[in-house]
């Protein structure tokens, strides 16, 4: 496999970054980088260690980086996780207020231990911790639950001061969205796949209405309408597809739909492909609207897709 | 009358389903079952997740039906927990 860390990859230009990424050679990473300058969202961190932990170290090599930005990569910690030398040698500093290094979660409890961590190494204020961290567990149990994954999730944050925003990027090299969705609903395809993962109430447990007593099928849908509300950029990229929630147009009414093909967005569906899942989330601090307020407006879309499907199913009358 | 304490078990970000399951089997259902009537006290808790009040509840709507709500109350909600229990409620008696 071979991955550039280009000049620049966030979530609003990671399309290029996404299409040039080469899968041959599964049991091999080469990594190589813009000369000059990387500035790239941490789910591209995320994703270059999480496929590192799917080969052995010495099979991994990344070039001599030459950017004036490389200790980045070192302060978030890629270079410790993927068990390589970067030759980069930086002053470390305080860690708090700025970034969440690269770190894997294998189990519930960790979660909770990290979950309870990250709100005072992000020096969050509680209105803005409150929708972080819901982000983080639910994205997480995703994995844990879901992806079959042996090395669990990848996550990594950073907070950015001149957007003022905290990025979140979450990656596994488990089943991907299809696989699991697939157990309760026949997919044609990825994009169909992450389409219905990000439908209220639609689960791959089973396609029961209100899913199992451990899944509801709203997570990802939650963490979709944080990101609308918010007017920030949310990314899932699984198997061949990827889809972006775009940034709501200024002053546009807020309104949330059961299906994300109705949200303001973009898809592809020929990438490279990705074994597993990658989520990227922005969430912008200036913005975050109030938690409780934007559960009203969960509540009606996700109470009301239900009664639509509902609805679907019911018999007609029969008349001759 | 059994009163469950969640901060204990949960602390202050209720988001571990395996404890709202563990919750749910060890101790909601028995009382259930001994016609016990339940407080779910969420005093010391700032936030929860959907999928740990679902984990916690959704399965005795399932099973009891609804009338199950007139045995449980929820004590010492703020403003968000009672927004997420509201929606997991609504959503299983629309789902039912």
């Amino acid at each position: 496999m071979r991955i550039h860390l280009p000049n620049s990859a966030f979530l609003g230009n990671i399309d290029p970054f996404l299409r040039e990424f080469d899968t041959s050679e599964p049991d091999k990473l080469e990594i190589t980088a813009n000369k000059k300058w990387i500035s790239v969202h941490p789910v591209v961190l995320s994703m270059v260690a999480a496929l590192g932990q799917t080969v052995k170290p010495s099979n991994i090599s990344c070039e001599r980086l030459e950017a004036t930005s490389k200790h980045y990569l070192e302060r978030m910690g890629l270079f410790k996780f993927l068990g390589i030398k970067s030759a980069i040698t930086i002053t470390e500093h305080e860690s708090a207020g700025r970034f969440i290094p690269i770190t894997q979660i294998n189990d519930s409890s960790a979660l909770t231990r990290f979950i309870t961590e990250m709100t005072p190494l992000l020096h969050l204020e509680p209105r803005h911790a409150e929708p972080i961290r819901y982000i983080v567990s639910e994205l997480v149990r995703n994995v844990l639950e879901h992806a079959s994954a042996k090395q669990g999730a990848v996550l990594s944050a950073q907070y950015f001061q001149k957007s003022n925003t905290i990025r979140i990027g979450i990656a596994d090299t488990g089943v991907g969205i299809k696989q699991t969705i697939s157990n309760a609903y026949p997919v044609k395809n990825d994009l169909e796949a992450i389409q219905l993962a990000l439908t209220p109430g639609v689960t791959g447990t089973t396609r029961r209405e209100g899913g199992t007593e451990y899944n509801a099928g709203a997570g990802l849908f939650f963490i979709k309408s944080i990101a609308n509300v918010n007017r920030d950029f949310f990314m899932i990229y699984s198997g061949r597809a990827m889809y972006k929630l775009l940034k709501r147009k200024p002053n546009s009414k807020i309104k949330l739909f059961a299906d994300p093909f109705n949200d303001r967005h973009s898809k592809e569906e020929n990438l490279p492909f990705w074994q597993g899942t990658v989520v990227g989330i922005d969430i912008s601090l200036d913005a975050t609207r109030e938690f409780s307020a934007l559960l009203d407006l969960i509540k009606d879309t996700y109470t009301k897709a239900v009664k639509e499907r509902k609805k679907a199913k019911y018999k007609k009358a029969r008349f001759i | 009358m059994i009163n469950i304490k969640l901060f204990n078990q949960v602390g202050n970000f209720a988001e571990n389903k395996d404890l709202a399951r563990d919750i749910r089997l060890k101790k909601i259902i028995p009382a259930l079952k001994d016609n016990q009537e339940i407080v779910l006290d969420f005093e010391g808790v700032d936030s929860a997740t959907q999928s740990f009040v679902h984990a916690l509840i959704s399965d005795l709507i399932r099973k009891y039906g609804s009338d199950v709500l007139d045995k449980i109350v929820f004590k010492s909600c703020n403003e968000t927990i009672r927004k997420i229990i509201s929606i997991v409620i609504e959503y299983m008696q629309e789902s039912t």
